[in-house]
């Protein structure tokens, strides 16, 4: 493994802390100015970054990050660009660990054993592939392990006692917790079943464990940090940057500090939550 | 009965037809799909779940539909004798409804009380708002904005039958985009709901499950042309969008290596145009809606929009059996454009007093070509699954017609 990871989450655990993880959709709403956002992201608090791999056809998606998609569609993003977007930061920034996530045919059709070499020497850390569960692990997963990428699995509420042996099985990194049944962005989780959940998968795991879906303000990431090694947001984030642009799209003045300034105040949430 | 070498075994234990099918899906959807799978593994084997389906197929449906000869088409292609498979005739107007009986019995087994289907022609989803309406289900359809347009006289119907049609504005607003709409729908309402898909795509079980359905078109053309002609055909001719009227044609005939297979994509505007729905043709294997097959998609592994005039076409992949099919030779693939289907839809309207759908009318469009380079002792049986009613707004369209 590449170590970011598992370092980043050994040093917030001696911090005392949870860390926060921010996501959005590589090239929204264009290349330039998502690598500005991008290049602040760790000073504004973003312990890890999920940098998501723009596809036509999100289905776990909800609106704003389908929107998010398309927008950077749109303004020409690809693999490829996405890679060397992530070796542009790599190259100014050696420790904030790099995650892709999406859907599995841009990678298939990129070529997996190409896609996974590329990505390495890129400097990304970990994958999250939302369309390929355990069942289909010798696609991909296998062959992320034998690099040195962490490939990283998400649980769900209909993970249950008989399922989470093979979610776990060639999970590495962390654990990412969907705390709820849908698709991004739409519902918010309840703290009180979420801290039931993280307690559940405690007992089968000793990897680190991210929560994600529906957190938008910092109260709420706040909330979840008391429980989780992790709290995701992505959908407010995303939506956050929709509100910067005009009428066709285009970033209005301001945008990136509002993204970032978001991003900061969610950290401060996660920040200022004591553990339990 | 399948032989050793049989090519009717597939798929294998993961869902796998060579290097297509598979589970590509999300984590919460995966217990459900291992869940539908072990319902249906056990359905099959249970004689009185084959006892209910029997019942509603010949009662309600109206099978077995008859093996027709289209004598005055046979004489005016002046070649092989042509004859239709007529699940046009079932209930509801398309083959759609053999499936949706089948998963629909499957899902009151398994306790579900809401169903979610998909449609593009608007058949399948009212087939679904149909049997729903009968057994006293709720019943939700997802359908492209563009296919609601385009398909009025189905929408109407389906609310008629009392289903919620919901109207999908993202993407190409048709076919694939509702698809995408239900899994939304079903990731989210993971306790009762019973996702209802149409066609042989998604992940397994779905294309093992609903071929096996659909099966019993392919199993009643052959018992109904060794009763009529004493022997097998020599070509079998199906329309795909999904594939699942033509692998339920094919499938009992796949290990009898004289009959030809051939199926019929849609070519739109024309295959070199890029306006087109034709993936084997066309495209390249890729991951959509939960298996591996032949995709229709860009150099960044986008998915492209497909376009046909035959909503039910209008989809850029296509089921991974045929795909399969397809790479070991056993099934060959045609197209046809959406002029030359308009052009058969006309035909079979005035030769044979059948308005078919214009999805069969793509079939039926090879069939003008194929039938006449057959010789006169030969024998083809085209798959009629759908009838044209449902279309005649669109034909008038391209006709130039005001209606
Ligand atoms: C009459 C008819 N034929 C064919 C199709 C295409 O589906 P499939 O390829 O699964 O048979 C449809 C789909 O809506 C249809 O309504």
């Amino acid at each position: 493994m590449s170590g970011r990871i598992d370092a980043r989450f050994k040093a917030l655990k001696e911090e005392g802390r949870a860390g926060l993880v921010t996501f959005l959709c590589a090239g929204d709403p264009d290349i330039p100015t998502f690598e500005t956002i991008l290049a602040g992201l760790p000073q504004a608090g973003a312990d890890l970054i999920e940098i998501g791999m723009p596809f036509s056809d999100p289905m776990a998606d909800g609106p704003a990050i389908q929107a998010g998609n398309l927008r950077a569609l749109k303004n020409g993003i690809s693999v490829a660009r996405t890679l060397e977007i992530v070796r542009r930061f790599r190259a100014a920034d050696p420790a904030t660990p790099i995650i892709l996530m999406g859907y599995y045919n841009p990678i298939h059709h990129y070529g997996r054993h190409g896609f996974l070499d590329d990505a390495k020497e890129a400097g990304v850390d970990g994958l999250i592939i939302v369309d390929l569960p355990p069942e289909e692990d010798e696609e991909l997963c296998l062959p992320a392990l034998e690099r040195g990428l962490n490939f990283i699995r998400l649980a769900t509420p209909t993970t249950d006692a008989k399922r989470l042996p093979a979610v776990l099985a060639n999970t590495s990194g962390f654990l990412y917790y969907v705390s709820l049944t849908g698709i991004t962005g739409v519902k918010s989780a309840a703290a009180g079943e979420v801290g039931e959940a993280v307690a559940r998968l405690r007992a089968s795991t000793d990897l680190p464990i991210a929560v994600g879906f529906g957190i938008r303000e910092p109260e709420q990431a706040a909330a979840i940090a008391r429980h989780a090694d992790a709290a995701v947001v992505g959908s407010a984030l995303v939506s956050e940057l929709a509100s910067c642009l005009d009428e066709e799209g285009r970033p209005q003045p301001g945008l990136v500090e509002a993204v970032l300034g978001k991003v900061q105040a969610l950290a401060q949430g996660v920040r200022g939550a004591r553990r339990k | 009965m399948s032989k050793p070498n049989s090519l009717r075994t597939g798929p294998d234990e993961h869902g796998h037809f060579g290097i297509h099918g598979g589970r590509y899906v999300a984590e919460t959807l995966m217990p459900l799909i291992l869940e539908l799978e072990e319902a249906w593994e056990a359905a099959k084997k249970d004689p009185s779940f084959k006892a209910e389906l029997d019942h509603w197929l010949k009662d309600y449906v109206g099978r077995p539909s008859p093996l027709y000869l289209a004598e005055r088409l046979t004489e005016q292609l002046g070649g092989a004798k042509v004859y239709f498979k007529r699940d046009e005739l079932n209930h509801t107007g398309a083959h759609k409804i053999n499936n949706c009986i089948g998963q629909i019995l499957l899902a009151k087994r398994m306790g579900k009380t809401r169903i979610i289907a998909e449609t593009g022609a608007g058949q399948h989803g009212v087939a679904t708002a149909t049997v729903c309406a009968r057994l006293g289900l709720e019943c939700i359809v997802y359908m492209g904005a563009l296919d609601i347009e385009r398909q009025q006289p189905n929408v109407f119907r389906m609310r008629l039958l009392g289903a919620d049609v919901r109207a999908v504005h993202s993407g190409s607003r048709s076919l694939k985009d509702s698809m995408n709409e239900a899994l939304r729908d079903w990731v989210t309402n993971v306790r009762d709901t019973f996702y209802l898909i149409g066609t042989v795509a998604g992940p397994h079980p779905y294309p093992v499950m609903v071929r096996d359905f659909q099966s019993i078109i392919g199993n009643e053309a052959r018992e109904q042309i060794l009763e009529k002609e004493g022997r097998l055909p020599d070509a079998l001719v199906a329309a795909v969008g999904g594939g699942s009227n033509a692998i339920g044609l094919f499938h009992p005939f796949l290990d009898d290596g004289g009959v030809r297979l051939v199926a019929v994509e849609a070519a739109g505007d024309g295959v070199e145009t890029g306006r087109h729905a034709a993936a084997m043709t066309a495209g390249t294997p890729g991951v959509l809606h939960g298996s591996r097959s032949y995709l229709m998609q860009d150099d960044d592994g986008q998915v492209l929009e497909a376009h046909s005039i035959s909503a039910g076409l209008d989809y850029p992949g296509i089921g991974p059996e045929h795909s399969w099919l397809k790479d070991i030779g056993r099934m060959e693939v045609a197209s046809a454009t959406d002029r030359e289907a308009l052009d058969a839809f006309q035909l079979c309207s005035r030769l044979e007093g059948i308005l078919p759908a214009l999805e069969p009318s793509h079939a039926l469009a090879h069939v003008t070509k194929l039938a006449p380079a057959m010789g006169k002792d030969k024998i083809l049986i085209m798959n009629l699954c759908g009838r044209g009613d449902k279309d005649i707004f669109t034909v008038a369209k391209a006709m130039g017609v005001e209606i």
